[in-house]
């Protein structure tokens, strides 16, 4: 028998009022690997994420973490497994009322003042992870640059060690140095601490150097799921066109 | 014009009624379970028992200043008009009563719920809201940490433990405003006018006034709470919940003030 997926949608579905984002969804990630997805803007690939960690409610299908049913479970063990889950939200979504050291070990404390010194140690060698020096510990977000926030909101995600991580953009604002630092720590991750990433990126070099595998989102649905040295030549007219960057046709 | 256009005309308006009673209703409805859960959740652990007395001092001594003016300044208010009227059939004496009266069971936790209302239900829509459309919250619950614990349940109790501490406060300044202004402008005498306060005042007034107060309480964080955690689609999304915030508590306070006013006195 087959390896029990890490994480495996089938035939999920949402809507927002008249606008159907997601058709069916249908993906599995395995344990341990690192799958970007990518997807023109507005496509749903957000949402989609958004669906597995329980924040949107989907309207059809089942999402299974573990083989765990997460869409036919009560609350309390919903939250159990969302513990397996780290997240780094598209805008970083920083507490702005708390200070970078607070942000980063937030899920720690949950959101507690505790064991100050050892939390400001934790923050520190999770700041260092994403390139950011120990003089940002006391600031507080709206005192960062979006590239700075983008990272710490990275630590945030990380700090708790989750054996799951949802990247959305994770390089998107970064120079490309930074974003290069951004690249390696999650491949790092994957590779030395057994995580089970998956990406969403608009930016191909990205997706080349931290994925195995990419899948597409394209009207609500995973049209395409293929290696990523396979990106290139999949044969979908859709991939290719996103790849090369190559607008669609008119109809 | 067509019987059939007629009809239109007639069910359009009758949809113009009663789509926002319905959605009314339905707000009703999910409000009432978001305090269910509110409450369910922030009675067990783990608890923030920082949050909650942040809150306090947000909700309850920071609004000392506005309530304690409104109050003074309504009890004098009270006092001149229960005089000038009253001597319309001789009753100028009825002043002090009247004061205490109505300031305990009806001006001191109305005002006080409204000036807190204004002052609080806003605030916390604005700032749940912003949390809400930015995806803090969305974030707090992937970091192990139940928004409903840590942001909602310390509102809603600071807020109904601080009022009536607040309308405590209200009456005894509305009284002394009363006081204040018979003594020095209507000519009572000082000793009887407090004499003739306490004897009128009674034990069931004062555990009214807190039950109300209480209950404002409720409804102030509810309404500030709710419009907040319901906000979306950025900037004018969280404006639209402050005014809504607003909006919902002076008619849950109003309404309410009648449902236990009728109750207890009717
Ligand atoms: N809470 C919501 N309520 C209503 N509509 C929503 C909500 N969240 C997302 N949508 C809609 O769902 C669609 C997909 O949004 P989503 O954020 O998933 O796109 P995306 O693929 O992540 O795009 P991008 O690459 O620009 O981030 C959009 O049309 C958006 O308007
Ligand atoms: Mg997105």
């Amino acid at each position: 028998m087959a390896e029990t997926p890490k994480l495996a949608l089938d035939h999920v579905a949402k809507r927002f009022g008249s606008n159907q984002v997601l058709r069916d969804v249908t993906l599995s990630v395995a344990p341990g690997e690192s799958l970007a997805i990518i997807g023109g803007s507005g496509s749903g690939k957000s949402v989609m994420l958004k669906c597995i960690l329980g924040l949107v409610e989907p309207d059809a299908g089942t999402i299974r973490v573990d083989g765990e049913d997460m869409t036919a479970m009560r609350a309390a063990d919903r939250e159990r497994i969302r513990t397996k889950f780290g997240m780094l939200f598209q805008g970083g979504a920083l507490f702005d009322s708390l200070p970078v050291w607070r942000n980063v070990t937030f899920s720690l404390t949950q959101g507690r003042m505790l064991r100050k010194r050892e939390m400001r140690d934790i923050a520190r060698e999770n700041l260092e992870r994403v390139n950011l020096g120990g003089d940002v510990l006391d600031l507080y977000p709206a005192e960062l640059s979006g590239g700075m926030q983008k990272r710490v909101a990275l630590a945030r995600a990380i700090a708790p060690r989750p054996e799951i991580i949802f990247f959305d953009e994770p390089t998107t604002g970064l120079d490309p140095i930074r974003a290069s630092v951004i690249n390696d720590l999650i491949v790092e991750l994957v590779e030395d601490l057994g995580v089970t990433a998956v990406t969403i990126t608009h930016d191909m070099k990205s997706a080349r150097r931290v994925a195995h595998r990419v899948a597409m989102l394209y009207e609500g649905e995973i049209i395409w799921t293929g290696p990523v040295d396979t990106l290139e030549d999949c044969g979908n007219p859709h991939v290719e066109r996103f790849v090369k960057g190559v607008a669609q046709p008119a109809e | 014009m067509s019987e059939s256009g007629t009809q239109n005309t007639v069910v359009t308006a009758l949809a113009a009624i009663g789509r926002p009673v319905v959605n009314g209703f339905a707000g009703v409805g999910s409000a009432a379970i978001f305090a269910g859960r509110t409450i369910r959740r922030g009675l067990t652990p783990p608890y923030y028992p920082t949050r909650l007395i942040e809150q306090f001092f947000q909700i309850g001594w920071l609004s000392i200043p506005v309530v304690a003016l409104t109050a003074i300044f309504t009890g004098a208010a009270l006092a001149q008009q229960i005089y000038t009227g009253g001597s319309r059939f001789n009753a100028q004496s009825t002043v002090p009563a009247v004061v205490v009266i109505g300031m305990v069971r009806e001006l001191g936790p109305v005002l006080t719920g409204l000036m807190v209302a204004g002052r609080v239900s806003s605030a916390m829509a604005a700032e749940l809201g912003t949390m809400r459309v930015t995806e803090q919250i969305d974030a707090m619950r992937t970091l192990r940490t139940d928004p409903y614990r840590y942001l909602i349940a310390p509102r809603l109790f600071a807020a109904i433990i601080a009022m009536p501490l607040l309308v405590c406060l209200a009456n005894i300044l509305g009284i002394f405003g009363g006081y204040l202004l018979s003594t020095a402008k209507l000519g009572f005498n000082p000793a009887n006018y407090l004499s003739m306060t306490a004897d009128i005042l009674e034990a069931d007034d004062i555990v009214m006034s807190l039950v109300k107060a209480a209950v404002f309480g409720f409804f102030i964080a509810l309404s500030g709470c709710y419009a907040g955690l319901s906000a979306s689609g950025g900037a004018a999304g969280v404006g639209r919940a402050t005014t809504n915030a607003v909006v919902a508590a002076f008619v849950t306070i109003l309404a309410a003030n009648l449902v236990l006013t009728v109750a207890a006195f009717g």
